[in-house]
């Protein structure tokens, strides 16, 4: 039955597909063809083939964003593969007040990055609330510097990230919980199994789509990192700006009227490129099952797109 | 529930009911929450096992709400010592001036306006024409959908990041660079949100889009009298999240303006700390009145929340 004009559809979807191309399609090509120019901000560039890119070999702060970001990734998945799960597990359980407990957990989540960092900063600040507490402890003399030394710093704002992640990814994983049977558990334990080896071969097993989609997405926006940094270091990126993350450097040399756009976007190619890795990972990861049994794959499939 | 292991009816309670003459009401069994001594039930604690859970879930809700407190604690802290040790969570002299003092700091009220407006525009835009779009996606059988699809789905794994100068050259190029229209522009739609808006449309039997058809509804009248009323828990979802999104922005919108006359929130209170002499006070002034309208959000649509994160992780 013909219900519509040929061209109703394409002016339903003519302001939607016109955003993505404009916003979205186009500047990606863009910032692909603008990575092999030596463009500038208000001057046009010309092709410099591969320049941008061997330049970086050599660049400090390339070298230390990469570092920053590397290490962000690596102290992320797994804080906030695991802790999340715990804390889902703890909140599952229709107990009394347990949606209040469900929310409060979700509050960091929703809190702009800016208002939050602020907070922490005055807590971690010389003469916070986290200093004094350690001094009346005994635990230190002198308050320690930890929006001045660098590792400090990092590990302050991996603790701020997996601090506001904790929410999220505990709903994810809710969700996911909801699948594993009661039925398991129950003749796991007339069997005999304790706590922790029922949560090991049952419940782990149970939310490994979840667990999976997880680590990719937490490996991704890590690698994104840019607010947590950007404020506790005021925008500077901390000594010597060794704690900018890429999308820091990315910002800092293609932003304002001397920016090398060319550069710029040349690092951006690089952080699409690396955020493509833990999706490949995970695309590998659900290949492999194939070689398993059918049934299992359909259950991690199934699971999977349940949290997908 | 399982009720054959444990008497399943306290027999006092019983005997209770039956003495009350009429029809005794089929009451529905509610188990204590946690499991007698020698219960052989493995879905239930043990009652220590309960009170350590509530005791682990006071030390999450302190992790997890005990900052804000902190901060709205020292917001209101007058002339007392705010780095007193042990700490004060209740100020003693509470009062409200610290409030007003942000505003001669940083133009705050004005900054949360024009954070108002980027959002707004934000939750209308995705509103209309995710709607739109879905219901076409969603529905309807056309030349070139597959184009479409692809061209929306190919923006999924491409980080934000990465498009953002270009983004900003687009932007300078229309004229908009250092304006509010700027920075809300590249969020009035987008693609993520369109195709959980085709999921949700897709949900709607076609049989019942047919009959409006026979009974003469126009495509408009479709959208307005059948669709509209059948994707509004989606619609609230994508309101709810487009509002967050935009109002916690931050990146986008320090590329984009310059002019501190025209700064969004967000971008605002990143330059309050870097401010002369920066009070605590004011500070935390400045974060509590950006955390509230977020809050007052939140509390109001939680549920729309977390159906939303498991529908499909939209923030991840």
């Amino acid at each position: 039955m013909r219900s519509h004009r040929w061209y109703t559809p394409w002016i339903l979807v003519a302001p939607a597909v016109i955003w993505t191309v404009v916003f979205a399609l186009y500047p990606f090509l863009n910032t692909i063809i603008l990575s092999f120019t030596d463009t500038r901000a208000l001057t046009g560039g010309k092709w410099v083939g591969i320049e941008n890119y061997s330049r970086m070999l050599g660049d400090e702060q390339f070298g230390n964003a990469m570092l920053t970001t590397f290490i962000y990734v690596i102290a992320c998945v797994p804080l906030l593969a695991l802790l999340p799960l715990l804390l889902a597990m703890l909140v599952l359980k229709q107990i009394p007040f347990i949606s209040f407990f469900r929310t409060t957990a979700y509050f960091p989540v929703i809190a702009s990055v800016v208002a939050v960092s602020l907070i922490w900063m005055w807590m971690f600040d010389s003469r916070g609330i986290i200093n004094e507490t350690l001094q009346f402890l005994g635990v230190t003399d002198a308050p320690l510097p930890f929006l001045v030394d660098r590792w400090m710093l990092l590990a302050v704002s991996i603790g701020l990230t997996v601090w506001r992640g904790l929410g999220y990814y505990m709903v994810v994983y809710l969700a996911a919980l909801a699948n594993v049977s009661d039925e398991l558990h129950e003749a796991a334990a007339l069997d005999g199994a304790g706590t922790f080896s029922r949560f090991l071969h049952i419940t782990i097993p149970g939310v490994r789509g979840a667990m999976l989609l997880i680590t990719a997405l937490i490996a991704v926006s890590a690698m994104r990192i840019f607010s947590e940094l950007y404020m506790l270091t005021n925008g500077t990126g901390g000594p010597g700006g060794e704690n900018s993350s890429l999308v820091m450097v990315i910002k800092q040399f293609g932003s304002g009227l001397t920016g090398q756009v060319g550069y710029a976007s040349a690092l951006s190619v690089v952080l699409f490129l690396i955020t493509l890795v833990p999706l490949a990972f995970l695309g590998w990861i659900q290949n492999a099952g194939d070689r398993t049994p059918r049934e299992k794959k359909q259950t991690s499939r199934r699971k999977a797109g349940a949290t997908a | 529930m399982s009720t054959t292991i444990e008497g399943p009816l306290d027999p006092k309670t019983e005997l209770l009911t039956r003495e009350a003459g009429d029809v005794p009401p089929p009451k529905p069994y509610k188990e204590k929450p946690w499991r007698s001594r020698r219960a052989f039930d493995p879905r239930r604690p043990t009652f220590a096992g309960l009170m350590l859970r509530y005791l682990l879930l006071i030390v999450v809700l302190l992790i997890a709400v005990g900052p804000f407190i902190w901060q709205l604690s020292t917001s209101l802290k007058g002339n007392e010592d705010i780095y007193a040790f042990p700490p004060n969570i209740i100020p003693q002299d509470p009062t409200l001036s610290a409030y007003s003092q942000v505003n001669e700091v940083i133009p705050i009220y004005l900054y949360a306006w024009h954070s108002v407006l980027v959002a707004a525009a934000a939750v209308i835009g995705n509103i209309v024409f995710a709607t739109l779009a879905g219901y076409a996606v969603g529905t309807m059988r056309f030349k070139g959908k597959m184009i479409v699809m692809g061209i929306l789905f190919s923006v999924l794994l491409l980080p934000g990041e990465v498009t953002l100068l270009s983004q900003y050259v687009i932007i300078r190029n229309l004229g908009l660079a250092n304006s509010l229209a700027g920075v809300a522009l590249p969020g009035i739609v987008g693609a993520i949100n369109v195709l959980l808006m085709a999921t949700a449309c897709r949900g709607i039997p076609q049989g019942v889009l047919d009959a409006a058809t026979v009974d003469g509804a126009t495509t408009v009248q479709r959208i307005r009298h059948i669709v509209w009323p059948n994707v509004k828990g989606m619609v609230s979802v994508i309101a709810v999240f487009s509002f967050i999104g935009a109002w916690d922005d931050f990146l986008w919108p320090l590329i984009v303006l310059s002019d501190p006359e025209k700064y969004t929130l967000t971008v605002g209170m990143s330059y309050l700390n870097s401010t002369f002499a920066a009070d605590p006070r004011v500070i935390a002034a400045g974060t509590v009145i950006a955390l509230v309208p977020i809050i007052i959000v939140f509390a109001s649509a939680q549920r729309v929340f977390f159906k939303g994160v498991e529908a499909g992780g939209i923030k991840g």
